[in-house]
């Protein structure tokens, strides 16, 4: 399924989407499977899944921690896509891979985008992909006729740009929640209602919010005026610290079956 | 591959991939630039620093003790190392830190490998009254602690890197994520040619002080340009300075010496130019070590301000189009170097100005006797001395 029919879906309900990221192979990829079972079985509406990278320097420590694991344990893109085809056999909610760009161009533009799509991806997020360096992507994507998004990433320093960065996207707009790397934070900047207003002002695209979200609080505050919201370090910190598979499991479901009973 | 050619752009390299929250950023700074560029008082300011509290400019010695020993092409070193905290690092953070002041912001953070950068940044942010912040990884933390000792007199925080390698690179992760976080208030003064568009431009424009120097001191000694210019190459700001001026005087030779480290097959190196292959690294394309996944290698140099996976987008376009050639001497070659430069001359290099001295041991005798060589002394070996003391008492280069 598309980015895109699930917000729809979710929009005609008057629901929120629910959007977990993990990072894929951490701390081995047949367990990042049975965790993202779980949390679609918990409600999860669309799965982020991270490709582990050695220098991901959009996250904090958490995220970087569980590259660190994933890649240790011999993850690599191949079998991240042998994940990805398996979960699609089995759910029906849309992935959508966070990749930094530097594996995507090794692997070849046309040939990474082809192989998200023979997989089953529905979207990439590309967090060192700004607007200035994405046009030889997308237009690959747009020649091809690829059913895929590339999700764009507004920031609240995004001001006069975000007409820009919106201009031609799809799936949705990935709204950051502050200045700064992943990592759950307690504290927002008051301004993040009218920060959301202003994407709204340049898009029809549903907006979601991630950066920093940790706990059911803060989503209940902003479930207000965003359409969905993206939960990534509170999870992978859950894993990190059980003591067995069974443990991560049962945590990371539990917190999403909470949540998904904020965001109806 | 793309092949159009955007501002920001060397050739295919440069350009700027970095998280959305920094564009603006980025854009700031570069609007900020461009005007200082045009703005007599800011270069006025720039060189009245470089003159009155660095000392410069830095001399061009004709070094005839080690042209004899070499027996060919006359050698002339560059005194970067004279430069006020001993390194070429000082000229850049001058001109970096006096665009912080126009643009209002109060707080410097800077990355740096073997300190020289985060000592030169130190310093300048104590005499400006600064706040400062510098990363540094806790293995070179470790292999410079004299350096870090430096820092903390000057009155700056260094913050040890434990993630990834424990080295430079990820010192500029660690700074580039600071960067992400502070935006507002804080100034990211990056110590070599790398980096976002317009870093590697700007960089280059505060270090080729070092080139136009050299240009007007070989004529007053030499009566004619230099057939050869030398220098070694981490992130490459201390050769994309001397080459600079030169670029387009074809007749003029230019190498930049990478680190073999251990040796180019051992897979212990850092000669990121020699044996890397084009990719993304620290908002740049360029040449990196990298595995066929795009993950970035760890990379190996007895000398920590070469322990670098990248290198400058600039000297990936001089590689391209063969306007300039890259060597690599290994770790045992500088330390031959470190020893020879310091009997035959009296002055002990930094290691990785050693791996450029390597070099010019290899080139000299190959030259005729009217030929002229310069090579850039970036640094000097004080911070070096227990290090090289340790590996030698070792019996070899760790
Ligand atoms: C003395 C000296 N030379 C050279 C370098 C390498 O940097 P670059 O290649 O930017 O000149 C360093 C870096 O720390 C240094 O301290």
């Amino acid at each position: 399924m598309r980015v895109r029919s699930v917000f729809t879906n979710l929009i005609q309900h008057g629901r929120k989407a629910l959007i977990p990221y993990i990072t894929a192979g951490d701390p081995e990829l047949a367990v990042t499977e049975e965790i993202v079972m779980a949390m679609v079985q918990a409600g999860a509406d669309i799965v982020e899944l991270g490709v582990p990278y050695s220098d991901p320097l959009a996250d904090g420590v958490v995220i970087q921690r569980a590259a660190q694991r994933a890649l240790e344990a011999g993850t690599n893109l191949h079998k991240v896509f042998e994940l990805v085809e398996s979960l699609n056999s089995k759910i029906s909610v849309p992935i959508v891979l966070l990749v930094y760009f530097n594996p995507v161009y090794q692997y070849g533009l046309e040939k990474f985008i082809q192989k998200c799509v023979s997989a089953g991806a529905a979207g990439m997020i590309i967090p060192d992909l700004p607007l200035e360096e994405r046009a030889e992507i997308t237009s690959i994507i747009e020649a091809g006729g690829y059913p895929i998004d590339l999700i764009p990433l507004v920031a609240p320093t995004s001001r006069e740009r975000i007409g820009k960065v919106v201009e031609g996207a799809s799936g949705f707009v990935y709204a950051i929640s502050s200045k700064g790397v992943t990592g759950v934070r307690k504290q927002f900047s008051g301004e993040l209602e009218s920060f959301i207003g202003q994407i709204r002002s340049a898009t029809e695209l549903p907006v979601a919010l991630g950066f920093g979200i940790g706990d059911v609080e803060t989503v209940e505050k902003v479930k207000e005026f965003v359409d969905g919201v993206i939960l990534g370090s509170v999870l992978v910190q859950m894993i990190e610290e059980a003591a067995a598979k069974e443990e991560a499991i049962a945590k990371v479901s539990g917190f999403i079956a909470e949540l998904r009973k904020v965001l109806g | 591959m793309s092949t159009v050619v955007k501002a920001g752009r060397f050739g295919m390299f440069g350009g700027q991939y970095v998280p959305e929250t920094l564009m603006n950023a980025l854009t700031e700074l570069e609007r900020e630039y461009k005007k200082c560029l045009e703005d007599q008082e800011f270069w006025s300011e720039y060189h009245y620093y470089l003159r009155e509290y660095s000392g410069r400019p830095t001399p061009l010695y004709f070094a005839a003790n080690l042209t004899k020993a070499l027996g060919g092409g006359r050698i002339y070193l560059k005194r970067e190392d004279l430069n006020h905290t001993g390194a070429h690092k000082i000229n850049n953070v001058i001109g970096q830190v006096l665009l912080a002041k126009r643009m209002g912001k109060t707080r410097i953070i800077a990355e740096t490998g073997a300190g020289q950068h985060g000592v030169a940044t130190a310093t300048i942010c104590a005499m400006m009254n600064l706040t400062c912040e510098i990363y540094m990884g806790e293995e070179d933390v470790r292999r410079q602690e004299l350096n870090v000792f430096r820092m903390e007199l000057l009155g700056a925080k260094v913050n040890a890197v434990s993630s990834g390698t424990r080295t430079l690179k990820d010192a500029t992760n660690e700074a580039i994520r600071d960067w992400v976080t502070n935006v507002d208030d804080t100034f990211y003064v990056i110590g070599s040619v790398v980096g976002p568009h317009p870093y590697p431009s700007m960089v280059r424009d505060f270090q080729r002080i070092i080139g136009d120097e050299v240009k007007e001191q070989i004529l007053a000694l030499a009566g004619r340009l230099p057939d050869y210019l030398v220098a070694c190459v981490g992130g490459g700001s201390n050769a994309m300075g001397l080459f600079y001026p030169f670029v387009d005087d074809h007749d003029v030779k230019l190498w930049g010496v990478e680190a073999a480290g251990q040796g180019l097959d051992t897979g212990k190196h850092a000669a990121t130019i020699s044996r890397g292959s084009p990719g993304v690294i620290h908002g740049m394309m360029t040449y990196l070590l990298q595995d066929s996944e795009g993950q970035i290698l760890p990379v190996h140099s007895i000398s920590a301000g070469l322990d670098y996976p990248g290198v400058g987008p600039e000297h990936a376009y001089l590689h391209q189009t063969g306007r300039a050639g890259y060597a690599a001497i290994t770790d045992q070659e500088a330390l031959e170097a470190f020893k020879l430069l310091s009997k035959t001359e009296g002055i002990i290099p930094a290691l990785e100005s050693a791996h450029a001295v390597a070099y010019v041991q290899k080139l000299a005798p190959r030259t005729s006797r009217d030929e002229l060589i310069v090579v850039n002394l970036s640094g000097r070996g004080d911070k070096d001395v227990y290090s090289v003391l340790e590996t030698l008492k070792g019996g070899g280069p760790a």
